[in-house]
C-alpha cells in the first residue's frame, strides 16, 4: 500500500515537470528551424525559417493558370460598354479577358453577378461594383507607383483575394464596446493580453491603427550617444514599434535580421536591402489604407464593416500570408499588363 | 556511510525536533510546532519549523499581500473577472505603469495609480523582509552577509522601479508587473537605448551571472565529489585541512592551475552573486539618464568592431524621400 502510494507520487513528480514545461512553452513556435548565415560570420546575421510553417504557408496557396491571350478586337471597352470609368480605353477583347480573370480571382462561385446587375451591366447600384472599381484603381496604382515595394512582380487582385470575395487576412479597428471591466480598475494601455497581431506577445495589441492607418513615428532611436535634454521617445513607444515589427515578422515568416543588422536595429549600415523594401511597404500600406480602403466604409453594408463601423484594411499578412514573397513570388501581373496604371 | 552520488539528498535525520539555540531578547516567541516532510527532505532539511514571524515579518507579509492583491485583482479585471481566462492568460496579464504624460505626478487609479500603489506596498514588503533578515541574523549571532546580498538584489529592483524613473522624470519608464509584459519591456528597453549589450555594466552583470552559475556548479560538484573523504565538513577544513581538501585543491590545480581555498570559494560565490545585480543596477541607472544610445556610445569609445560589408550598401530611404512621405517609418 505504502509502495503503491509512493510509486504514484513518484509518477506524479515525473509528470509535473513535463506538464509545467508544456505550459511554459505553449506560446512558443515548435522547432526545428533552418538557419542560414547571411551576413559576416559571427555577427548573428542569420535567416531563420521554420520549414514546417513555410510548408503550411505554401500549401495554402494555389497559383491559377493564366488565361490564354486573346486577339485584339479593334474597339475599346469604353466604346462598347457604358459607364466604364476605369480600363475604358482597354481593347474590348482584353477587357473581357480581364473580367473573366477577376471573376476567377475574386468571386469564382458567385460569378459576374456578384458585382454586376445582369439586366444592366452599367448599373452602379451594387456596392461590390463600386468597391471593385476602386480596387482595380488601387491595383493599377500599386503596380505603377509602388514598384519600390512590389518590384516587377507586381500585384493582381489574386495576390490578396486568392479566390475569396473578401481577402482572408484583413484588419478592423478594435471593438469600442470592449468586454473589459471599466471604472477604477487599471487599464491595460492597449497591451498585456495575448496579442494575436504581435506574434502572441503581450505587446500592444493593435500595431495597425497608429502605423498602418495613422502616421505615428515608428522610429524610437535618437541616433546620439548621450541625451541632450530634449524629450525622447519612451520605452512604451518602443513597445508599440516592437508590436508592428512582430506583425511584419509573423506575416512574412522571417526573423529580425531578415531586414535589420544585429548590432543596432536603427542603423542602416550592415542591413540587408530587404529593409528598404519593407520601409516602402509600410508607406505603401499606410497610403492604401488611407486613400483607398478606409474611405470605402461608406459604401459597405454593415456586415462588411468592423465592430466600430470601419472598412476592412490591409496589413502585411493580407498579401504575404507567412511567406517573404506573396504567392511565393509568382508573377501573375505579366499576363495582365492592363493592371499597371499610369501613376 | 551516506551515499552522495545521487541527484537527491539521501540522508534524512529523524529524531526529536531541533528547536535551535536558546536566544534572549526575542519579542515574539517562536512557534514550537514542527513536522517532518519526506519529500521536502529530498531537497533540504526534512524538519519544517519552528517558524518566527516577528513584527517586520508580519508587516512584510501584510504589505506583500496588499501588493499581490492589487496586481492580481487588476489583472483579473483585465479579463473581465473570468476565472478561466485569468488562469489561461495569466502569463500575458499585467499591471501597467502610468502613461508618459503624467510624469512623476500621481495618476488616476485606472491609468497607473494602482501601479504606483502596488509598487509602494511591494517595496515596503521587500524592505521589511530585508529588515527581518538583518534582525534574525543578529538575533542568531550570525554575520549579516545574507541581508547584504539581498540588499544587492533590492538595489536592482529599486533602480528599475523607482530610482531611474525618478531620474528620468516619469513613472512610465518603470517596469510593468506581469510575467511576459516585463520580458517584453526588457526587450523594448534594450532596443530603445540602442542595444544594451554595448553597455559595459550590462556586460559585467552577465559575467557575474554566468560566473555565479559556473562557480556554483564547480563548488557543489567539488564538495559532493570529496564527501567520501569528509569534504562535506568544509567549514572545519578551512582551518584543519584534511585529505578531502587536499584532493579537491589538487584536482583544480591539475586541471586549471589554481584553486580556491575552502574559505575563499565562499567569498568568490558571495561576491559574484552580489556583483551581478549591483553592476546590472548601475547599467540600468545610466541608461537614458547619462547614455541614450549604447551602440553609438560604443562606436564613440571604440568598443564596436567594424565588420566587412556583406550586403550591398543601402541608405536610409527616408533621407531621400524627404517630407513628402509624411512621418518616416
Amino acid at each position: 500500500m505504502m509502495n503503491l502510494r509512493a510509486a504514484r507520487a513518484t509518477r506524479g513528480c515525473r509528470a509535473l515537470p513535463v506538464v509545467l514545461l508544456a505550459l511554459v512553452l505553449a506560446a512558443c513556435e515548435r522547432p526545428p528551424n533552418e538557419v542560414a548565415q547571411q551576413g559576416f560570420r559571427g555577427t548573428g546575421m542569420l535567416e531563420v525559417v521554420n520549414p514546417r510553417l513555410r510548408e503550411e504557408a505554401l500549401a495554402g496557396i494555389t497559383i491559377p493558370d493564366p488565361l490564354p491571350p486573346v486577339p485584339p478586337s479593334g474597339t475599346t471597352a469604353g466604346e462598347v460598354y457604358q459607364n466604364v470609368q476605369v480600363l475604358g480605353d482597354l481593347d474590348l477583347a482584353e477587357f473581357t479577358r480581364f473580367m473573366v480573370a477577376i471573376t476567377e480571382w475574386v468571386s469564382p462561385e458567385e460569378g459576374c453577378n456578384y458585382c454586376h446587375n445582369p439586366a444592366d451591366l452599367a448599373d452602379d447600384n451594387i456596392y461590390t461594383k463600386i468597391v471593385s472599381r476602386r480596387m482595380i484603381e488601387m491595383t493599377r496604382h500599386i503596380n505603377a507607383a509602388w514598384t519600390d515595394h512590389v518590384g516587377a512582380t507586381g500585384v493582381t487582385c489574386y495576390t490578396c483575394h486568392q479566390g475569396e470575395i473578401v481577402p482572408a487576412e484583413m484588419w478592423w479597428a478594435a471593438d469600442p464596446g470592449s468586454r473589459r471591466t471599466r471604472g477604477l480598475t487599471a487599464g491595460t494601455a492597449g497591451q498585456n493580453l495575448p496579442a494575436v497581431n504581435a506574434g502572441l506577445t503581450s505587446l500592444p495589441a493593435d500595431p495597425f491603427t497608429p502605423y498602418l492607418l495613422g502616421n505615428t513615428d515608428i522610429r524610437v532611436h535618437t541616433m546620439q550617444a548621450l541625451p541632450d535634454g530634449t524629450p525622447l521617445p519612451a520605452t512604451k513607444q518602443t513597445e508599440e514599434t516592437y508590436a508592428l515589427m512582430m506583425h511584419i515578422s509573423d506575416a512574412l515568416g522571417v526573423n529580425c535580421t531578415y531586414c535589420h543588422n544585429s548590432q543596432h536595429f536603427a542603423s542602416w549600415e550592415g542591413n540587408s536591402p530587404n529593409r528598404v523594401t519593407a520601409w516602402h511597404a509600410i508607406n505603401m500600406t499606410r497610403a492604401l489604407n488611407t486613400e483607398y480602403l478606409e474611405p470605402l466604409a461608406t459604401e459597405l453594408p454593415p456586415e462588411r464593416r468592423g465592430p466600430s463601423g470601419d472598412a476592412p484594411k490591409a496589413n502585411c499578412t493580407t498579401c504575404h500570408r507567412g511567406l517573404n514573397k506573396p504567392l511565393n513570388g509568382a508573377n501573375m501581373l505579366q499576363y495582365h499588363p492592363e493592371l499597371i496604371g499610369n501613376d | 556511510m551516506p551515499e552522495y552520488q545521487n541527484v537527491f539528498t539521501r540522508v534524512q535525520v529523524r529524531g526529536p525536533a531541533e528547536l535551535g539555540v536558546p536566544l534572549s531578547g526575542n519579542i515574539w516567541p517562536r512557534s514550537g510546532q514542527t513536522f517532518v516532510s519526506y519529500w521536502l527532505g529530498k531537497m533540504g532539511d526534512a524538519q519544517i519549523g519552528p517558524f518566527y514571524l516577528g513584527t517586520s515579518g508580519l508587516l512584510s507579509l501584510i504589505c506583500g499581500f496588499i501588493a499581490i492583491e492589487i496586481i492580481g485583482l487588476n489583472m483579473w479585471a483585465s479579463v473581465n473577472w473570468s476565472p478561466i481566462e485569468f488562469v489561461r492568460q495569466l502569463p500575458w496579464l499585467a499591471l501597467e505603469p502610468p502613461s508618459p504624460e503624467y510624469g512623476l505626478r500621481i495618476p488616476p487609479l485606472q491609468d497607473g495609480g494602482w501601479w504606483l500603489m502596488a509598487g509602494f506596498f511591494l517595496t515596503a514588503s521587500i524592505l521589511l523582509w530585508w529588515l527581518r533578515m538583518y534582525r534574525r541574523s543578529k538575533a542568531l549571532g550570525m554575520g549579516t552577509h545574507i541581508a547584504w546580498a539581498f540588499a544587492s538584489a533590492i538595489w536592482l529592483y529599486l533602480v528599475l522601479g523607482f530610482i531611474r524613473p525618478v531620474m528620468m522624470g516619469s513613472w512610465s519608464e518603470a517596469v510593468p508587473f506581469g510575467i511576459f509584459p516585463h520580458l517584453d519591456w526588457t526587450a523594448a528597453f534594450s532596443i530603445r537605448y540602442g542595444n544594451l549589450y554595448y553597455n559595459p555594466f550590462h556586460m559585467l552583470s552577465i559575467v557575474f551571472l554566468y560566473g555565479s552559475v559556473l562557480l556554483f556548479a564547480m563548488h557543489g560538484a567539488t564538495i559532493l565529489a570529496v564527501t567520501r573523504y569528509g569534504g562535506d565538513r568544509e567549514v572545519e577544513q578551512i582551518v584543519d585541512r584534511g585529505t578531502a581538501s587536499e584532493r579537491a585543491a589538487l584536482f583544480w590545480r591539475w586541471t586549471m592551475g589554481f584553486n580556491a581555498s575552502m574559505e575563499s570559494i565562499h567569498r568568490w560565490a558571495w561576491w559574484f552573486a552580489v556583483l551581478c545585480p549591483l553592476t546590472g543596477g548601475i547599467g540600468i541607472l545610466l541608461t537614458g539618464t547619462v547614455v541614450d544610445n549604447w551602440f553609438l556610445w560604443g562606436v564613440k569609445h571604440g568598443l564596436v568592431p567594424e565588420y566587412p560589408q556583406v550586403f550591398p550598401a543601402v541608405a536610409d530611404p527616408a533621407l531621400s524621400m524627404g517630407e513628402s512621405m509624411g512621418e518616416s517609418p
